[in-house]
């Protein structure tokens, strides 16, 4: 009896956290591998519709952004309150789309050329007009694949 | 006498703090991260050409008409139509299971032509291109079951090409009609 007894009494020993860092460090370069820090800075309010026919974009190297909605508060004064569309970080207009295609097209390998998605990312309010002179211009460019950015929906 | 001191002093560089450091840095990066997947419909374009492409040169009952004008409403085959019952009706008009003679002959010469005015809203025209692609979604489904009886999803990269082949999605969408530019 005495026996057990002594062994317990010793008292418990500390848990080593030596280990600790090394967890938190691989937690912190996974996190770091997989962040895409945002590089454009968003001046338009986009929130896109819901939809259920949905694929996922495969390489995001591959795509470009389209923005499309009314200019945030901070910008209203300066561009109104009308839709406009936003090409990297700033306001553009229909022209400037074939020159930003081209921009990205040169950091794309020329294997994958093809494959180059355009994601439209269109606030549901946004009237078609400026829509329809934004998808004339790309199938004038030449880049006809596009993605209408869509969330989720559950079916019913 | 003072070098004695020295030496008493422990050389070990305090590793404790190390594990604060590397957690405010992963706090920082969990707050920066944004794990967004971008989704969303797929289309393709059709190349641009200068000449329209003339559909009224199509027999009518091989054009699946829809209209969408600025007031969001919808006009199907001539009719006001819903969104709700768009995907069937686009079904029914491709596949033609019953042989009627008003829709399309096969699903190979069926084509949908889409028009929508400059003030029809975005969501809305998503919405109806959202169903006529679900149409044909769920078509391709159930031409994937009968031929390999597996989900299309699925299939190789080759039979879903041979699937999509018997029922080709052609979606036309015309110039719009400036109505309602805001």
């Amino acid at each position: 009896m005495s026996k057990f007894k002594k062994k317990r009494g010793k008292g418990s020993p500390a848990i080593s956290t030596a280990s600790l860092p090394d967890i938190i460090f691989m937690l912190l370069f996974f996190f770091m591998v997989v962040t895409v820090l945002r590089d454009s800075e968003l001046k338009v309010n986009v929130n896109t519709p819901k939809a259920t026919e949905l694929t996922k974009l495969a390489e995001k190297s591959l795509v470009n952004y389209i923005y499309i909605g009314k200019p945030k508060d901070k910008y209203k004064e300066q561009y109104g309150t009308s839709p406009r569309m936003q090409l990297g970080d700033k306001f553009s207009i229909v022209e400037d789309i074939p020159i930003f295609l081209e921009k990205h097209k040169v950091k794309v390998p020329e294997a994958k050329q093809k494959r180059i998605t355009s994601s439209l990312r269109v606030d549901g309010e946004v009237t078609m007009g400026i829509v329809q002179d934004v998808k004339t211009k790309l199938r004038k460019s030449g880049q006809l694949i596009v993605n209408y950015s869509a969330k989720a929906r559950e079916q019913e | 006498m003072a070098k004695s001191s020295r030496d008493r002093v422990s050389n070990e560089i305090n590793a404790g703090s190390m594990a604060d450091i590397a957690f405010l840095l992963l706090i920082f990066f969990l707050v920066t991260t944004q794990i967004v997947e971008d989704k969303g419909i797929r289309v393709k374009l059709p190349p641009w050409s200068e000449v329209e492409p003339d559909i009224t040169k199509l027999k009518k009952r091989n054009v699946f008409s829809v209209l969408v004008n600025a007031q969001n409403q919808l006009l199907v085959r001539g009719e006001l139509a819903s969104v709700e019952d768009l995907r069937e009706r686009a079904k029914d008009f491709i596949a033609n299971p019953t042989r009627r003679e008003d829709l399309s002959e096969s699903p190979l010469k069926a084509i949908i032509s889409l028009k929508n005015d400059r003030g029809t809203n975005y969501k809305t025209y998503l919405e109806v291109y959202n169903e006529l692609k679900g149409a044909y979604n769920e078509l391709w489904e159930e031409q994937s079951q009968r031929d390999f009886g597996k989900p299309y999803e699925e299939l190789s990269i080759q039979d879903q090409r041979s699937v999509r082949s018997k029922i080709p999605l052609v979606l036309s969408e015309a110039e719009p009609t400036a109505f309602g530019e805001e």
